[in-house]
Protein backbone atom coordinates (compact mmCIF):
# COMPACT_ATOMS: atom_id res chain seq x y z
CA UNK A 1 0.00 0.00 0.00
CA UNK A 2 2.70 2.50 1.02
CA UNK A 3 4.84 1.44 -1.88
CA UNK A 4 1.95 2.19 -4.20
CA UNK A 5 1.59 5.66 -2.69
CA UNK A 6 5.29 6.38 -3.05
CA UNK A 7 5.19 5.25 -6.66
CA UNK A 8 2.21 7.50 -7.33
CA UNK A 9 4.16 10.46 -5.99
CA UNK A 10 6.82 9.95 -8.65
CA UNK A 11 5.98 12.23 -11.60
CA UNK A 12 6.48 9.74 -14.48
CA UNK A 13 4.43 7.11 -12.71
CA UNK A 14 1.67 9.57 -11.92
CA UNK A 15 1.71 10.78 -15.52
CA UNK A 16 1.03 7.24 -16.77
CA UNK A 17 -1.60 6.35 -14.13
CA UNK A 18 -3.54 9.62 -14.48
CA UNK A 19 -3.92 9.13 -18.23
CA UNK A 20 -5.74 5.86 -17.52
CA UNK A 21 -7.73 7.23 -14.58
CA UNK A 22 -9.03 10.53 -16.03
CA UNK A 23 -11.62 9.08 -18.47
CA UNK A 24 -12.94 6.80 -15.72
CA UNK A 25 -13.87 9.93 -13.79
CA UNK A 26 -14.90 12.16 -16.70
CA UNK A 27 -17.33 9.78 -18.45
CA UNK A 28 -19.40 8.77 -15.37
CA UNK A 29 -19.25 12.39 -14.22
CA UNK A 30 -20.77 13.70 -17.47
CA UNK A 31 -23.41 10.95 -17.50
CA UNK A 32 -24.45 11.69 -13.90
CA UNK A 33 -24.58 15.44 -14.56
CA UNK A 34 -26.66 14.93 -17.70
CA UNK A 35 -29.09 12.63 -15.86
CA UNK A 36 -29.41 14.94 -12.85
CA UNK A 37 -29.83 17.99 -15.08
CA UNK A 38 -32.66 16.30 -16.97
CA UNK A 39 -34.27 15.28 -13.66
CA UNK A 40 -33.75 18.71 -12.13
CA UNK A 41 -35.08 20.65 -15.11
CA UNK A 42 -37.97 18.48 -16.28
CA UNK A 43 -38.93 15.77 -13.77
CA UNK A 44 -38.58 17.27 -10.30
CA UNK A 45 -41.69 19.20 -9.15
CA UNK A 46 -41.39 22.93 -8.67
CA UNK A 47 -40.94 24.45 -5.24
CA UNK A 48 -44.05 25.58 -3.33
CA UNK A 49 -42.58 29.04 -2.73
CA UNK A 50 -40.01 29.69 -5.43
CA UNK A 51 -41.68 27.96 -8.37
CA UNK A 52 -39.25 27.01 -11.12
CA UNK A 53 -36.54 29.40 -9.94
CA UNK A 54 -35.36 26.92 -7.32
CA UNK A 55 -33.98 24.65 -10.07
CA UNK A 56 -30.80 26.71 -10.15
CA UNK A 57 -29.91 24.88 -6.92
CA UNK A 58 -28.73 21.97 -9.09
CA UNK A 59 -25.84 24.11 -10.34
CA UNK A 60 -25.41 26.50 -7.43
CA UNK A 61 -24.95 24.02 -4.59
CA UNK A 62 -22.45 21.72 -6.39
CA UNK A 63 -20.45 24.78 -7.54
CA UNK A 64 -20.37 26.26 -4.05
CA UNK A 65 -19.37 22.93 -2.54
CA UNK A 66 -16.55 22.49 -5.08
CA UNK A 67 -15.37 26.07 -4.55
CA UNK A 68 -14.58 25.07 -0.96
CA UNK A 69 -13.50 21.51 -1.76
CA UNK A 70 -10.95 22.68 -4.36
CA UNK A 71 -9.56 25.14 -1.84
CA UNK A 72 -9.15 22.46 0.81
CA UNK A 73 -7.38 20.21 -1.71
CA UNK A 74 -5.14 23.12 -2.69
CA UNK A 75 -4.27 23.98 0.92
CA UNK A 76 -3.84 20.37 2.07
CA UNK A 77 -1.55 19.44 -0.78
CA UNK A 78 0.36 22.66 -0.16
CA UNK A 79 0.87 21.60 3.46
CA UNK A 80 1.92 18.10 2.43
CA UNK A 81 4.39 19.67 0.00
CA UNK A 82 5.76 21.90 2.75
CA UNK A 83 6.19 19.11 5.30
CA UNK A 84 7.14 16.08 3.21
CA UNK A 85 8.70 17.98 0.28
CA UNK A 86 6.76 15.96 -2.27
CA UNK A 87 7.06 17.71 -5.63
CA UNK A 88 3.85 16.26 -6.98
CA UNK A 89 1.73 17.70 -4.18
CA UNK A 90 2.76 21.26 -5.08
CA UNK A 91 1.76 20.49 -8.66
CA UNK A 92 -1.65 19.36 -7.34
CA UNK A 93 -2.05 22.64 -5.44
CA UNK A 94 -1.10 24.71 -8.47
CA UNK A 95 -3.50 22.77 -10.67
CA UNK A 96 -6.45 23.05 -8.27
CA UNK A 97 -6.44 26.86 -8.01
CA UNK A 98 -7.92 27.91 -11.38
CA UNK A 99 -10.59 25.19 -11.22
CA UNK A 100 -11.56 26.29 -7.73
CA UNK A 101 -11.70 29.92 -8.87
CA UNK A 102 -13.98 28.87 -11.73
CA UNK A 103 -16.44 27.10 -9.46
CA UNK A 104 -16.38 30.02 -7.00
CA UNK A 105 -17.26 32.37 -9.85
CA UNK A 106 -20.05 30.02 -10.94
CA UNK A 107 -21.42 29.83 -7.38
CA UNK A 108 -21.42 33.64 -7.08
CA UNK A 109 -23.10 34.11 -10.49
CA UNK A 110 -25.82 31.49 -9.99
CA UNK A 111 -26.47 32.80 -6.49
CA UNK A 112 -26.82 36.32 -7.83
CA UNK A 113 -29.16 35.26 -10.64
CA UNK A 114 -31.35 33.47 -8.09
CA UNK A 115 -31.10 36.30 -5.59
CA UNK A 116 -32.61 38.93 -7.88
CA UNK A 117 -36.07 37.35 -8.24
CA UNK A 118 -36.14 35.69 -4.80
CA UNK A 119 -34.51 38.10 -2.37
CA UNK A 120 -35.04 41.16 -4.53
CA UNK A 121 -31.35 41.94 -4.89
CA UNK A 122 -28.42 40.81 -7.05
CA UNK A 123 -25.92 41.41 -4.30
CA UNK A 124 -25.89 42.61 -0.71
CA UNK A 125 -22.67 44.05 0.68
CA UNK A 126 -22.29 43.04 4.29
CA UNK A 127 -23.96 39.67 4.08
CA UNK A 128 -21.51 37.24 5.71
CA UNK A 129 -22.12 34.35 3.27
CA UNK A 130 -21.81 36.49 0.15
CA UNK A 131 -18.80 38.42 1.42
CA UNK A 132 -16.86 35.34 2.50
CA UNK A 133 -17.53 33.60 -0.83
CA UNK A 134 -16.31 36.72 -2.67
CA UNK A 135 -13.18 36.76 -0.47
CA UNK A 136 -12.69 33.12 -1.43
CA UNK A 137 -12.60 34.18 -5.09
CA UNK A 138 -10.05 36.89 -4.28
CA UNK A 139 -7.97 34.36 -2.33
CA UNK A 140 -7.81 32.18 -5.43
CA UNK A 141 -6.79 35.20 -7.51
CA UNK A 142 -4.16 36.16 -4.94
CA UNK A 143 -2.86 32.62 -4.84
CA UNK A 144 -2.49 32.44 -8.61
CA UNK A 145 -0.95 35.92 -8.78
CA UNK A 146 1.57 35.04 -6.07
CA UNK A 147 2.55 31.89 -7.93
CA UNK A 148 3.12 33.64 -11.20
CA UNK A 149 4.94 36.53 -9.54
CA UNK A 150 7.78 34.31 -8.27
CA UNK A 151 9.99 32.85 -10.98
CA UNK A 152 11.68 30.22 -8.84
CA UNK A 153 9.21 27.31 -8.71
CA UNK A 154 10.41 26.02 -5.32
CA UNK A 155 10.00 29.43 -3.73
CA UNK A 156 6.65 29.98 -5.42
CA UNK A 157 5.45 26.61 -4.11
CA UNK A 158 6.41 27.44 -0.53
CA UNK A 159 5.03 30.98 -0.48
CA UNK A 160 1.75 30.01 -2.09
CA UNK A 161 1.34 27.01 0.23
CA UNK A 162 1.59 29.34 3.23
CA UNK A 163 -0.98 31.70 1.69
CA UNK A 164 -3.33 28.77 1.00
CA UNK A 165 -3.00 27.56 4.60
CA UNK A 166 -3.82 30.97 6.04
CA UNK A 167 -6.85 31.20 3.76
CA UNK A 168 -8.40 28.04 5.24
CA UNK A 169 -9.84 30.36 7.90
CA UNK A 170 -12.04 31.89 5.22
CA UNK A 171 -13.33 28.49 4.04
CA UNK A 172 -14.43 27.75 7.60
CA UNK A 173 -16.16 31.15 7.66
CA UNK A 174 -17.93 30.47 4.34
CA UNK A 175 -19.26 27.21 5.71
CA UNK A 176 -20.44 28.44 9.11
CA UNK A 177 -21.39 32.02 8.14
CA UNK A 178 -25.10 31.19 7.98
CA UNK A 179 -25.02 29.57 11.43
CA UNK A 180 -22.82 32.00 13.35
CA UNK A 181 -24.42 35.22 12.15
CA UNK A 182 -27.67 36.45 10.77
CA UNK A 183 -27.59 36.30 7.00
CA UNK A 184 -29.83 36.85 4.03
CA UNK A 185 -28.67 33.48 2.74
CA UNK A 186 -30.68 30.52 4.01
CA UNK A 187 -29.12 27.88 6.24
CA UNK A 188 -27.96 24.37 5.47
CA UNK A 189 -30.31 22.21 3.41
CA UNK A 190 -28.52 19.39 1.64
CA UNK A 191 -27.43 17.20 4.51
CA UNK A 192 -30.14 18.23 6.96
CA UNK A 193 -33.16 15.99 7.51
CA UNK A 194 -36.66 17.13 6.65
CA UNK A 195 -35.66 20.21 4.68
CA UNK A 196 -36.12 18.89 1.18
CA UNK A 197 -38.37 16.33 -0.49
CA UNK A 198 -36.58 13.14 -1.50
CA UNK A 199 -37.50 13.57 -5.19
CA UNK A 200 -35.80 16.98 -5.12
CA UNK A 201 -32.87 15.91 -2.98
CA UNK A 202 -31.80 12.75 -4.83
CA UNK A 203 -31.07 14.52 -8.17
CA UNK A 204 -29.11 17.09 -6.16
CA UNK A 205 -27.01 14.37 -4.55
CA UNK A 206 -26.44 12.79 -7.99
CA UNK A 207 -25.43 16.21 -9.29
CA UNK A 208 -22.98 16.63 -6.40
CA UNK A 209 -21.40 13.27 -7.23
CA UNK A 210 -21.27 14.08 -10.95
CA UNK A 211 -19.66 17.48 -10.33
CA UNK A 212 -17.12 15.85 -8.01
CA UNK A 213 -16.14 13.25 -10.60
CA UNK A 214 -15.87 15.85 -13.35
CA UNK A 215 -13.80 18.02 -11.02
CA UNK A 216 -11.52 15.03 -10.37
CA UNK A 217 -11.03 14.53 -14.11
CA UNK A 218 -10.33 18.23 -14.69
CA UNK A 219 -7.89 18.26 -11.79
CA UNK A 220 -6.04 15.22 -13.15
CA UNK A 221 -5.76 16.80 -16.61
CA UNK A 222 -4.39 19.99 -15.12
CA UNK A 223 -1.93 18.18 -12.84
CA UNK A 224 -0.62 16.29 -15.88
CA UNK A 225 0.07 19.54 -17.71
CA UNK A 226 1.64 21.01 -14.59
CA UNK A 227 3.87 17.95 -14.08
CA UNK A 228 4.94 17.97 -17.70
CA UNK A 229 5.91 21.63 -17.50
CA UNK A 230 7.75 21.24 -14.19
CA UNK A 231 9.65 18.18 -15.41
CA UNK A 232 10.34 19.57 -18.87
CA UNK A 233 14.11 19.32 -18.42
CA UNK A 234 14.12 15.74 -17.11
CA UNK A 235 15.10 12.67 -19.00
CA UNK A 236 11.78 10.82 -18.74
CA UNK A 237 9.92 13.64 -20.43
CA UNK A 238 12.48 13.86 -23.21
CA UNK A 239 12.42 10.11 -23.72
CA UNK A 240 8.65 10.06 -23.76
CA UNK A 241 8.41 12.89 -26.30
CA UNK A 242 11.04 11.32 -28.54
CA UNK A 243 9.56 7.83 -28.31
CA UNK A 244 7.67 6.54 -31.37
CA UNK A 245 4.31 7.05 -29.62
CA UNK A 246 5.15 10.71 -29.07
CA UNK A 247 4.12 10.64 -25.42
CA UNK A 248 0.41 10.02 -25.51
CA UNK B 1 13.86 15.91 16.03
CA UNK B 2 14.05 15.22 12.35
CA UNK B 3 13.75 18.17 9.95
CA UNK B 4 10.47 16.76 8.65
CA UNK B 5 9.00 16.68 12.15
CA UNK B 6 10.22 20.22 12.73
CA UNK B 7 8.41 21.37 9.60
CA UNK B 8 5.30 19.51 10.71
CA UNK B 9 5.43 21.26 14.08
CA UNK B 10 5.99 24.64 12.44
CA UNK B 11 3.00 24.23 10.12
CA UNK B 12 0.87 22.90 12.98
CA UNK B 13 1.74 25.75 15.34
CA UNK B 14 1.24 28.36 12.63
CA UNK B 15 -2.19 26.91 11.82
CA UNK B 16 -3.13 26.93 15.51
CA UNK B 17 -1.99 30.53 15.88
CA UNK B 18 -3.96 31.65 12.84
CA UNK B 19 -7.06 29.80 14.08
CA UNK B 20 -6.87 31.50 17.49
CA UNK B 21 -6.23 34.93 15.95
CA UNK B 22 -9.14 34.50 13.54
CA UNK B 23 -11.41 33.27 16.33
CA UNK B 24 -10.64 36.27 18.54
CA UNK B 25 -11.03 38.73 15.65
CA UNK B 26 -14.41 37.32 14.67
CA UNK B 27 -15.53 37.37 18.30
CA UNK B 28 -14.56 41.03 18.58
CA UNK B 29 -16.46 41.93 15.42
CA UNK B 30 -19.43 39.69 16.20
CA UNK B 31 -21.96 42.54 15.99
CA UNK B 32 -20.56 43.85 12.71
CA UNK B 33 -20.80 40.43 11.09
CA UNK B 34 -24.56 40.34 11.59
CA UNK B 35 -26.51 41.06 8.44
CA UNK B 36 -29.57 42.18 10.39
CA UNK B 37 -30.65 42.99 13.95
CA UNK B 38 -33.22 40.75 15.64
CA UNK B 39 -36.59 42.35 16.34
CA UNK B 40 -36.27 41.70 20.10
CA UNK B 41 -32.95 43.56 20.19
CA UNK B 42 -34.49 46.54 18.41
CA UNK B 43 -37.39 46.65 20.87
CA UNK B 44 -34.86 46.44 23.72
CA UNK B 45 -33.19 49.52 22.22
CA UNK B 46 -30.05 47.69 21.09
CA UNK B 47 -29.64 49.08 17.59
CA UNK B 48 -27.50 51.74 15.91
CA UNK B 49 -29.46 54.96 16.42
CA UNK B 50 -27.45 57.32 14.25
CA UNK B 51 -27.32 55.26 11.08
CA UNK B 52 -29.39 52.93 8.92
CA UNK B 53 -29.50 49.25 9.77
CA UNK B 54 -31.42 46.12 8.83
CA UNK B 55 -34.05 44.26 10.80
CA UNK B 56 -34.99 40.67 10.07
CA UNK B 57 -37.98 38.54 11.02
CA UNK B 58 -41.28 37.15 9.81
CA UNK B 59 -44.11 39.20 8.32
CA UNK B 60 -47.03 39.04 10.77
CA UNK B 61 -50.08 37.33 9.24
CA UNK B 62 -52.86 39.77 8.38
CA UNK B 63 -50.73 42.83 9.13
CA UNK B 64 -50.18 43.96 5.56
CA UNK B 65 -51.97 47.14 4.52
CA UNK B 66 -51.63 48.81 1.14
CA UNK B 67 -52.67 52.37 0.47
CA UNK B 68 -54.95 52.60 -2.55
CA UNK B 69 -53.36 54.35 -5.49
CA UNK B 70 -49.87 54.58 -4.00
CA UNK B 71 -46.86 52.36 -3.39
CA UNK B 72 -47.12 52.74 0.40
CA UNK B 73 -47.20 49.53 2.38
CA UNK B 74 -47.50 48.99 6.11
CA UNK B 75 -46.84 45.68 7.80
CA UNK B 76 -45.39 44.23 10.97
CA UNK B 77 -42.27 42.14 11.46
CA UNK B 78 -41.89 39.71 14.34
CA UNK B 79 -39.27 37.28 15.64
CA UNK B 80 -42.21 35.47 17.36
CA UNK B 81 -41.37 37.22 20.63
CA UNK B 82 -41.52 40.91 19.71
CA UNK B 83 -43.04 42.93 16.87
CA UNK B 84 -42.12 46.12 15.03
CA UNK B 85 -44.38 48.03 12.63
CA UNK B 86 -42.69 48.80 9.28
CA UNK B 87 -43.53 51.44 6.71
CA UNK B 88 -42.28 51.10 3.14
CA UNK B 89 -42.87 52.61 -0.24
CA UNK B 90 -41.76 50.72 -3.32
CA UNK B 91 -41.71 47.39 -5.08
CA UNK B 92 -41.73 44.20 -3.02
CA UNK B 93 -39.80 41.05 -4.00
CA UNK B 94 -41.79 38.05 -5.30
CA UNK B 95 -41.17 35.97 -2.21
CA UNK B 96 -42.58 38.65 0.12
CA UNK B 97 -45.55 37.05 1.86
CA UNK B 98 -47.28 37.13 5.21
CA UNK B 99 -45.68 34.52 7.47
CA UNK B 100 -42.46 34.62 5.43
CA UNK B 101 -39.00 35.82 6.36
CA UNK B 102 -38.11 39.39 5.46
CA UNK B 103 -35.15 41.75 5.85
CA UNK B 104 -35.87 45.48 5.92
CA UNK B 105 -33.22 48.19 5.57
CA UNK B 106 -33.87 51.63 7.02
CA UNK B 107 -34.04 53.39 10.35
CA UNK B 108 -36.25 53.63 13.40
CA UNK B 109 -38.62 56.59 13.21
CA UNK B 110 -39.60 58.91 16.10
CA UNK B 111 -42.99 57.21 16.26
CA UNK B 112 -41.37 53.77 16.77
CA UNK B 113 -42.28 52.77 13.21
CA UNK B 114 -39.39 51.36 11.20
CA UNK B 115 -39.01 53.42 8.02
CA UNK B 116 -37.74 50.99 5.39
CA UNK B 117 -36.08 52.10 2.17
CA UNK B 118 -35.38 48.57 0.96
CA UNK B 119 -37.18 45.27 1.49
CA UNK B 120 -35.60 41.89 0.83
CA UNK B 121 -37.32 38.53 1.11
CA UNK B 122 -35.47 35.90 3.09
CA UNK B 123 -35.94 32.33 2.00
CA UNK B 124 -35.74 29.47 4.50
CA UNK B 125 -33.92 26.17 4.00
CA UNK B 126 -37.09 24.21 3.17
CA UNK B 127 -37.75 23.00 -0.36
CA UNK B 128 -40.88 21.06 -1.26
CA UNK B 129 -43.44 20.45 -3.95
CA UNK B 130 -46.72 22.43 -3.77
CA UNK B 131 -48.76 19.29 -2.92
CA UNK B 132 -46.42 18.41 -0.09
CA UNK B 133 -46.61 21.95 1.24
CA UNK B 134 -50.44 21.71 1.39
CA UNK B 135 -50.31 18.50 3.39
CA UNK B 136 -47.96 20.18 5.81
CA UNK B 137 -50.53 22.81 6.68
CA UNK B 138 -50.33 21.85 10.37
CA UNK B 139 -46.73 22.96 10.36
CA UNK B 140 -47.73 26.13 8.54
CA UNK B 141 -50.45 26.79 11.12
CA UNK B 142 -47.93 26.48 13.94
CA UNK B 143 -45.77 29.11 12.28
CA UNK B 144 -48.78 31.35 11.69
CA UNK B 145 -49.86 31.01 15.31
CA UNK B 146 -46.41 31.91 16.52
CA UNK B 147 -46.37 34.85 14.13
CA UNK B 148 -49.74 36.16 15.30
CA UNK B 149 -48.91 35.51 18.96
CA UNK B 150 -45.74 37.51 18.58
CA UNK B 151 -47.83 40.40 17.38
CA UNK B 152 -49.68 40.57 20.69
CA UNK B 153 -46.70 40.66 23.01
CA UNK B 154 -43.85 43.15 23.08
CA UNK B 155 -43.63 46.25 20.91
CA UNK B 156 -41.22 49.18 20.68
CA UNK B 157 -43.48 51.63 22.56
CA UNK B 158 -43.73 49.24 25.54
CA UNK B 159 -40.13 49.68 26.49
Amino acid sequence: MWKWFHQLASPPHFYRISAILAPWLAVPGVILIAYAAWQGLFVVPMDYQQGDAFRIIYVHVPSAYLSMMAYMIMATSGAIGLIWRIKLSHAVAAAAAPIGAGFTFLALCTGSIWGKPMWGTWWEWGDPRMMSELILLFLYFGYMALRSAIDDTTKADKASAVLALVGIVNVVIVHFSVEWWSSLHQGQTVFKKGTMDADMRIPLLIMLLGFTLLFGAMLLRRIRTEVLFRERRTRWVREMILSPEGGA
Amino acid sequence: MKPRQQRMLAVGLAALGIAIAAGLTLRAFQDNMMFFVEVSDVVAGEYPKERNFRIGGLVVGGSMQRDEGSMDINFEVTDTACTIPVQYSGVLPDLFREGQGVVAHGRMGEDNVFQADKILAKHDEDYMAPEVADSLSKHQQDIQEAVVKGAAECRPNDS
